[in-house]
């Protein structure tokens, strides 16, 4: 009975709890500050700073940041369906890719008659495939609002049809996961497709500018990591809200166990898509940062490693808090960007070698891990 | 032959003239005169003139014989051209930019292209191109090589001419391999059709055609029922059109049976690497419940086990698939029963970890194989034995990779069914698939029973990589292309059943390839993949489920 009791109103009052959403609290503090701290410092060293100057902070630094936080927001977004839902989606970074074909659009649309071809309506790859006109699905991506919508509603549909009808049927665990992969996979190969209208192989690229402002500016890009910077911090707080919420009680509940729970009365499958709905937009806002500052999307995005990669950042960082997802995509990230550098062949060996270490030897992660030291140390000093 | 009476005699007439004639020109044919090459008896026809011409294309064709072709054809086709500068006979083609593609006549070598002034033409006439179509009939139609005449006979039946009705006669009188006298008659029956004007001989050759699955058959057919723009029979005689009509609507039906029967071969095929990369997850996955992302890795390691194999033994090509079988099934499987005692087992009951941590040894396995061998695709051979086709007939043959690989994939699937059902080592993976601590209670070593399905599945998966270097490229991503399809094979009939695997193997197989004429090759898989996800939605546990007390 006490399950019951522990959903009700009444919640707050037991014992620890009052404490523990304090503690979040504090946490939640500490991660903005630092996550704004370091984005205004790189700003500053980035616009302030002479190039010579000491304290100068590159551009290259600037756009590796603001990737590092869009692929933060997509490890957050997997953290909120894996890590509290206990749903293993190996198909995220469709939702990331359609958000970020959603903003690559609108970029191609801004072009205008500046492209190869110089046509002010055809975006160059429609005019070398003999395209009159445009396809409907492509109109009114002139319009920046309107592509603002589509960044999260077609994730956010797609995430909605494919969870009403996997859910509903009870379709858990690992076949959740494997299906989820073949849905990344199947759009992979459909947008390789040229017939489709998106760019086929080459996808989208040689945007010029966003709003009017030149994206090859660094004022351009400080704004874009900034704004990631905001994306992430709205995103997490918002995360962090739904999470210490009674609704966020029912989602772990869920995921402790999918059956009490429906057996004490709650449709999870309600609570299930609609989380998987929140985490879709999630990713595919950050898809939509992401495009901007790294100049291209193509289907490479929807490829099943990228996705998978994303579940690693999570693990790594350790699941079931969301500044360790988050962590753990800019440790892992960064450790790419410097392998990648210096011994390429490696990168490989060195993600594989994390897959299984991680898996193994930290079932909870960086953050877990670290925890369970420092109570470790706590136990020894009391 | 039962025609016409005096046609009868017409042919037998023929018939015994050209068997004495072509002895004669068969046995210089066979023999050219080594003492004369072939470049000096074609070395006069420079700057011939006409009258001189059919002296020297009859040399040609007693003296060099088949070896003569080369020029006899080029001539025909009116591309014999001699350079101005050297006197040397070349073969010209007209570039539609301006001047001439040249080749040499002989050997076929490309030399470059000129312009029209550098060149002569070899001269010609209609007389003359009549002897050489002759000739060029004869040299082939009647030569020794039975290649030869059966690609002369498929010329001829490709143009169907009055010209070549004798010395068709003539070849069907001496020839003697029965194929070849198949294909004459068919032949000969078309000209006859073609020629002919009573409605006898034309009834008589649409009897003959009964069968005939030729392309030229077919236009000749439908050039006779073909209607006026009042929707009348151009054909006067109406009992011709009525049976010609009735012959082609016999001719496509055979045509649409066996343009489904190669469908289905394809597919069945494609269904066949479909069973044989799921059934060593069917093992792994389905009886041992264990997700292993890697599977499509093994399936590598055994295609590029063949690959070595084919380094170590490069003169026995023939034998290396039987060595590289057994080789890959070892190979592979070690490496699966390595990958379950250090990583595996230590995830049990996990599956989500399991699938994180054996995508991370795929990963690596990719790599290790991407720095051992390199990036780039590796040529694997394909023995004698399992290439060309079996040709059931003209439209219809299946290549023998194909069959085989099908055929494997049956005997695999035997064989692990035996395995499963037969065995002490079956019986324990049954009783631990199904209640793991009772069978630990009664004595079943349940770790080393792990250790052995695993091994057993993964050493499937290397047999599936030596049928797929057969088929296709083999490089580091092969894995990657195959580990989403064969989890769909799994899924999709009904995990822990092999019977399920083999049915939705190839049923997918199948459909995917009934698909892919109406969709392209993509947008079938595509169409495949979203079925999958929807059919699972609908029966979550596939198409045959497991029943009873092991599903729970």
């Amino acid at each position: 009975m006490t399950a019951v009791g522990a959903i009700g109103s009444d919640y707050a009052a037991l014992p620890g709890v009052a404490d523990r959403a304090k503690e979040l609290r504090q946490g939640a503090r500490v991660f903005l500050f630092i996550l704004f701290a370091i984005t205004t410092l790189a700003a500053v060293g980035n616009l302030l700073f002479e190039p010579d100057s000491v304290f100068h902070v590159s551009t290259y630094t600037i756009t590796l940041l603001g990737k590092y936080l869009c692929y933060g927001l997509l490890a957050l977004a997997v953290d909120v369906v894996w890590g509290y839902c206990g749903i293993l989606s190996l198909g995220h970074g469709a939702f990331f890719a359609l958000g970020g074909y959603a903003m690559g659009m609108y970029l191609m649309r801004q072009i205008g008659d500046r492209g190869v071809y110089g046509n002010p309506e055809l975006p160059d790859f429609m005019v070398f495939l003999d395209w009159e006109e445009l396809p409907w699905y492509w109109l009114g991506f002139d319009q920046f609002w309107l592509a603002l919508i589509m960044v999260a509603l077609v994730p956010g549909l797609l995430a909605f049809g494919f969870g009403y009808l996997a859910f509903r049927s009870r379709v858990v665990g690992v076949y959740l996961s494997i299906m989820t992969q073949a849905l990344t996979f199947a759009l992979m190969l459909a947008f390789f497709l040229n017939e489709l209208g998106f760019g086929g192989n080459n996808g989208l690229t040689d945007f010029k500018e966003i709003l009017g402002y030149d994206l090859q500016k660094d004022s351009t890009r400080v704004a874009l990591l900034m704004l990631s910077a905001l994306a992430l911090g709205a995103g997490y707080t918002v995360s962090l809200w739904i999470m210490q919420s009674k609704l966020g009680r029912i989602i772990r509940a869920v995921r402790d166990d999918e059956t009490r729970t429906r057996f004490i009365g709650f449709r999870t499958e309600h609570y299930k898509i609609w989380l998987f709905v929140y985490s879709a937009v999630l990713a595919g806002i950050a898809g939509a940062l992401y495009v901007p500052q790294v100049g291209i999307i193509n289907p490479g995005e929807f490829s099943p490693l990228n996705s998978i990669e994303a579940v690693v950042w999570v693990a790594v960082g350790g699941r079931g808090t969301l500044y360790g997802a988050v962590l753990g995509a800019v440790l892992v990230n960064y450790a790419k960007t410097r392998f990648t550098a210096v011994w390429p062949e490696a990168w490989l060996f060195a993600l594989g070698a994390l897959f299984v270490g991680v898996t193994v030897f930290l079932p909870d992660g960086i953050v877990g891990w670290v925890k369970a030291r420092w109570l470790q140390v706590k136990g020894q000093a009391s | 032959m039962n025609k016409l009476p005096i046609h009868y005699f017409l042919s037998l007439v023929i018939a015994v003239f050209g068997v004495v004639y072509s002895q004669q020109s068969a046995a210089e044919s066979s023999t050219p005169n080594p003492s004369v090459t072939l470049a000096e008896l074609s070395e006069p026809l420079v700057g011939a003139n006409l009258r001189k011409m059919p002296a020297l294309v009859e040399r040609l064709e007693l003296e060099a014989g088949t070896t003569a072709l080369p020029v006899l054809e080029a001539l025909l086709a009116g591309e014999l051209y001699y350079q101005r500068s050297d006197k040397r006979l070349v073969r010209a083609v007209s570039q539609t930019e301006g001047g001439f593609q040249i080749s040499d006549v002989f050997s076929t070598d490309a030399l470059g292209s000129v312009a029209k002034k550098q060149i002569r033409k070899v001269k010609l006439n209609n007389a003359l191109r009549v002897q050489l179509r002759a000739a060029i009939g004869r040299l082939t139609l009647l030569s020794d090589d039975p290649k030869l005449r059966l690609t002369a006979i498929e010329n001829m039946l490709k143009k169907p001419d009055q010209a070549n009705l004798e010395l068709l006669q003539q070849a069907r009188a001496q020839e003697t391999d029965s194929d070849i006298v198949d294909l004459l008659n068919e032949a000969l029956a078309l000209n006859l059709l073609i020629a002919a004007t009573d409605r006898q001989p034309r009834l008589q050759a649409l009897r003959e055609l009964e069968g005939s699955l030729q392309p030229a058959v077919r236009n000749a057919l439908q050039a006779l029922v073909a209607l006026d723009a009042d929707a009348q029979p151009l054909e006067q005689d109406i009992v011709v059109f009525t049976s010609a009509s009735r012959l082609l609507d016999k001719i496509d039906g055979k045509l649409g049976f066996y343009a489904f029967l190669e469908t289905l071969f394809f597919g069945l095929s494609l269904g066949s690497v479909l069973l044989l990369i799921a059934t060593g997850l069917a093992i792994t996955f389905g009886v041992m419940g264990v997700i292993n992302m890697a599977h499509g890795e093994l399936i590598m390691l055994g295609a590029y086990t063949t690959y070595v194999v084919q380094l170590l033994m490069p003169n026995h090509i023939e034998y290396s698939l039987l060595v590289a079988v057994p080789a890959a099934f070892l190979v592979s499987g070690l490496v699966g029963i390595l990958i379950e005692r250090s990583v595996i087992r230590f995830l049990h009951g996990r599956p989500l970890e399991t699938l994180l941590a054996t995508f991370g040894v795929s990963l690596i396995l990719q790599q290790a194989v991407r720095s051992i061998f390199s990036p780039l695709n590796r040529q694997v051979a394909t023995p004698e034995w399992m290439s060309g086709s079996l040709e059931i007939n003209s439209i219809f043959s299946l290549t023998y990779n194909r069959l085989y690989v099908f055929l494997f994939a049956l005997l695999v699937f035997v064989l692990l069914q035996l395995i499963l059902k037969r065995t002490t080592l079956g019986l324990n993976v049954r009783a631990v698939s199904q209640n793991r601590s009772m069978a630990k209670a009664m004595g079943v070593k349940t770790d080393w029973v792990d250790a052995m399905t695993f091994g057993l599945g993964s050493g499937v998966a290397g047999l599936a990589g030596v049928a797929l270097s057969q088929l296709t490229n083999v490089g580091p991503n092969l894995g990657q292309a195959y580990i989403i399809d064969s989890f769909m094979v799994v899924v999709f009939g009904g995990v822990g059943n092999l019977w399920g695997t083999l049915v939705a193997g190839l049923s997918l197989g199948v459909f995917t390839k009934f698909l892919e004429p109406a969709t392209g090759a993509v947008m079938a898989k595509i169409l495949v993949l979203v079925f999958i996800v929807l059919f699972i939605q609908k029966r979550p546990r596939g198409l045959f489920p497991q029943q009873g007390r092991a599903a729970e």
